[in-house]
């Protein structure tokens, strides 16, 4: 090899370090999501509600309880799939549970609500600018938040009833404590 | 009865690959010729198995056999044949199939029409390709069978995403696949090559036509993919920078690099171990793209297909397939024999520096796609990267990329004269400026950045007829031109095609960024609106249905001067079945512009969103990617690919002629 040989190494190493990323990559489980607003106050917001599920929902709703806020939204496909583990839980009255309805159109949300039920206390229409306060990152997404409406865990993508138990409710009773 | 056969028959096309992977690598190994000889019937058989599987799967979403799982989840009776049978590949296990029935596909083209080929050689391309394919027969039979059963078989299917359901999607797919597994071959070649310890111009011809073919193949399959997502999504873009649009993108731009090192190595020698290594990256972007895109990696939080299972399993097929054949590069490229030497300013200069743009251009994409990944991995963030990034890294490496792209040709072969070539460019500079004029003097200074695109895209037409127009003396020698442009290359004829089709696409480019008008409006029917000097008229709005949708469908008149132009009837469909929405767009396109409308929901009160724009040059964009394909095409009949000219004995000879005949 001549003194240059190195040269020929360097796609090898190069590669090698890439499939080191990617495996890492792999590894990170994509629904857990670190969040800048771990711990921190929920940003303050007043939404406006979906006609008929009157009044909308403000940061002022959060204080008091432990609550869960999701985002949801008609046209997405995830939240059709996590919705009937949120009305399940719903029906259980175990904790309450908000909705962020998220650049939505109005009747399509309606109609969603009227078809899948509603288990939601209740509901703040968003054009999005309250979204981004909250760091979503896409729908949907479900945050705990304690009594003194801090956010203290973001779920990122559909929920299922292994999270549920495993992660959510436990985390919901030790902030209840 | 015939799932069972199909299914079968992959797992023999699997055994077929394991020896087809073994035997005659060992046999070029000894010189033992009976083993040699076993690659050309293996890759045959191979291909019928899996054809036979392939098969098996067509038939049942053919008939909508909802025992098998993968036609339940894809398919519903009530669709269209066309869409039925498209369903195979718009989900994972039948689209890996198809990549796998495209793999074996290539592998046994090489078998039949490679006899000039030396038949070591031949075994030992076949058997690195067996050996692909028994990783990812594996993959398909161990994470992803498509042949999996249902019990109770379901009444009814669950149907297609309607974005799917599309003409121009149901063949993207395929040719995307042509491309990106056409590679394979160039990759094999590069492997047998190393193998051998022996790259020389008769190798070069022999990988080049392999390369041609996967390049036009995937610049149809980009070219269709951005034309779906113009006419489906409804948005007026034609191209996202997505992950997915991306992982296609890379290997294309690889591919051309290593189509045109490879014509170094062919005429000069030059170039080897560049070119080898272009082979074996064109190929494992092909493998990241299916990577990234099967895994989920880069699309998680949304992707509900993704299996962490499945994502390990194709990173393990990348490492042993790039991991071993880059290993294989350090450890043989260094004894390489090097070749000609060359002047910078030359025509070995111009293709190199067209390797280093492109391939730059290739690194620009990949960090842009994976850098939310690898920011993620490193310091747990999560960014997205946008079309920002690339406006801002892809548009200064293109424009010196198309730059030279005009006065390479221009350029003799090892030292070249640039002064003398820019000044037989004196056309092309005229050009160049006229456009520029023209373009400010029409639409004002404020369009600068306009004027520069179309002024290099005029550049590149012009230097590309310039250097067609000198190849046939057109000026110097008026007689007897149609019968000299008749008697060039076919391969002169594919570069003139192919680059002008290159200037038709940026021109395109051009229009649709700087131009584009957009009216969003709130319109009864009655209504009129103005956009690009025509008037559109809503007449009505009225529910249609389709063979499995409905639709909210709209009359609309265009109009210009007082007469009719054309009807345009936008629709927004509902897939009760699916329970899901597509846009119908409708297009109006004089192939200089396009009318592009698009109805959205209504507001309750009789009124309807109707999104209007006004695309000029857009439908060039598509036009050029076809010139460009097209020339690809028209190379791959040259007459050097026919003849079985290069045998390696005579290659002096063959290497005088061919300079000759420059």
């Amino acid at each position: 090899m001549s003194r240059r040989g190195w040269i020929y190494a360097l796609p090898v190493l190069l590669f090698v370090g890439l499939m080191a990323g990617f495996y890492y990559g792999l590894q990170i489980d994509s629904t857990v999501l670190p969040s800048a607003l771990i711990d921190e106050p929920a940003p303050r917001f007043d939404l406006p509600p979906l006609p008929g599920h009157e009044p909308g929902f403000s940061s002022a709703d959060l204080s008091g309880h432990v609550s869960l806020v999701n985002t949801f939204a008609s046209w997405c496909t995830p939240c059709r799939a996590e919705h009937p583990i949120l009305t399940a839980l719903a029906a259980t009255k175990r904790v309450a549970i908000y909705g962020i309805d998220y650049k939505d159109k109005q009747e399509a949300a309606l109609a969603w609500i009227a078809a899948l039920g509603n288990p939601y206390t209740r509901i703040g229409a968003d054009n999005g600018r309250v979204g981004i306060d909250w760091g979503v990152y896409g729908v949907p997404e479900t945050f705990v938040v304690d009594r003194q409406g801090r956010i203290r865990y973001k779920h990122v993508g559909p929920l299922t009833q292994a999270d549920l138990d495993r992660t959510i409710l436990p985390l919901v009773a030790q902030l209840e404590r | 009865m015939i799932t069972e056969i199909g299914h079968f028959s992959l797992v023999l096309a699997l055994c077929v690959a394991v020896l087809q992977a073994s035997l005659p690598l060992y046999g070029a190994a000894r010189g033992e010729a009976a083993l040699i000889a076993w690659a050309r019937p293996a890759a045959l058989a191979q291909f019928l198995f899996v054809a036979i599987a392939f098969g098996a799967l067509m038939h049942a979403y053919a008939v909508s056999d909802f025992s098998l799982a993968n036609v339940a989840a894809n398919s519903n009776s009530l669709k269209p044949l066309l869409y039925k049978l498209s369903g195979v590949w718009s989900n994972h296990e039948g689209s890996m199939l198809l990549w796998v029935f495209i793999l074996a596909l290539f592998g046994a083209a090489v078998a039949a029409f490679s006899r000039n080929l030396p038949p070591a050689l031949r075994a030992r391309v076949l058997a690195v390709q067996a050996m692909i394919g028994v990783g990812f027969l594996l993959f398909i039979l161990l994470t992803s069978n498509p042949f999996q059963r249902l019990w109770p078989a379901p009444a009814d299917g669950m149907g297609l995403n309607p974005v799917l359901q599309d003409p121009g999607l149901a063949f993207h797919p395929p040719w995307l696949y042509l491309g990106y597994v056409g590679f394979s071959i160039s990759f094999c070649f590069a492997i047998a090559a190393l193998i051998e310890g022996r790259v020389d111009p008769a190798w070069a011809r022999w990988v080049r036509p392999w390369t041609l073919a996967a390049w036009c193949a995937l610049t149809i399959g980009i070219a269709m993919g951005s034309w779906w997502a113009y006419y489906t999504l409804g948005w007026g873009g034609w191209w996202f920078w997505d992950p997915v649009e991306n992982a296609s993108f890379m290997p294309w731009l690889v591919g051309t690099a290593l189509l045109h090192s490879a014509v170094v190595v062919e005429k000069r020698e030059a170039l080897k171990t560049w070119t080898i290594l272009l082979a074996i990256i064109a190929f494992s972007l092909s493998l990241v793209g299916t990577f990234l895109v099967r895994s989920g990696v880069l699309t998680s939080v949304h992707a509900f297909a993704s299996d962490p299972l499945r994502g390990v399993f194709i990173l393990l097929l990348l490492s042993i397939y790039t991991g071993g054949a880059l290993l294989l590069f350090a450890w043989r490229a260094p004894q390489l024999q090097g070749g000609g030497l060359f002047a910078p300013i030359s025509r070995e200069g111009g293709l190199l520096l067209n390797n280093l743009l492109l391939t730059t251009a290739a690194a620009t994409v990949f960090i842009g796609t994976l850098y939310p990944l690898l920011l993620d991995v490193v310091a747990h963030r999560k960014v997205s990267v946008g079309p920002p990034f690339y406006t801002m890294t892809f548009v200064p490496i293109m424009v010196p990329l198309l730059v030279a792209m005009a006065i390479g040709p221009m350029l003799p072969w090892k030292r070249g004269d640039l002064i003398a070539a820019l000044a037989r460019l004196k056309f092309a500079f005229l050009a160049t400026a006229l456009a520029a004029l023209v373009t400010l003097a029409v639409t004002g200074a404020q369009s600068i950045g306009a004027a520069c695109g179309l002024s290099l895209a005029a550049w590149l037409f012009a230097a590309t007829l310039t250097e067609l127009a000198e190849r046939v003396r057109l000026f110097a020698e008026p007689r007897g031109v149609l019968r000299r442009a008749l008697s060039l290359p076919r391969a002169a004829w594919g570069m003139t095609l192919a680059h002008g089709g290159m200037a038709v696409v940026i021109a395109g480019i051009t229009g649709s960024n700087a131009w584009t008008e957009e009216r969003i409006v709130t319109a009864r029917p009655g209504d009129n609106f103005a956009i690009a000097g025509y008037t559109i008229a809503l007449d009505a709005v009225n529910e249609v249905t389709g063979a499995d949708y409905t639709a909210t469908r709209a009359d609309l008149r265009l109009i210009r001067n007082g007469h009719q132009v054309a009807a345009l009837h936008p629709e927004k469909r509902f897939y009760p079945v699916e329970n899901g929405n597509s846009t119908g767009v409708a297009i109006r396109t004089n192939l200089l512009s396009d009318i592009y409308a698009v109805i959205g929901d209504g507001d309750g009160k009789g009124g309807y969103v109707l999104r209007l724009y006004w695309n000029p040059l857009v439908p060039w964009i598509w036009l050029g990617a076809v010139v460009m394909a097209l020339g690809g095409v028209i190379s791959l009949t040259d007459r050097r690919h026919r003849v079985g000219a290069p045998v390696r004995r005579a290659r002096a000879v063959a290497a005088t002629t061919v300079q000759a005949a420059e």
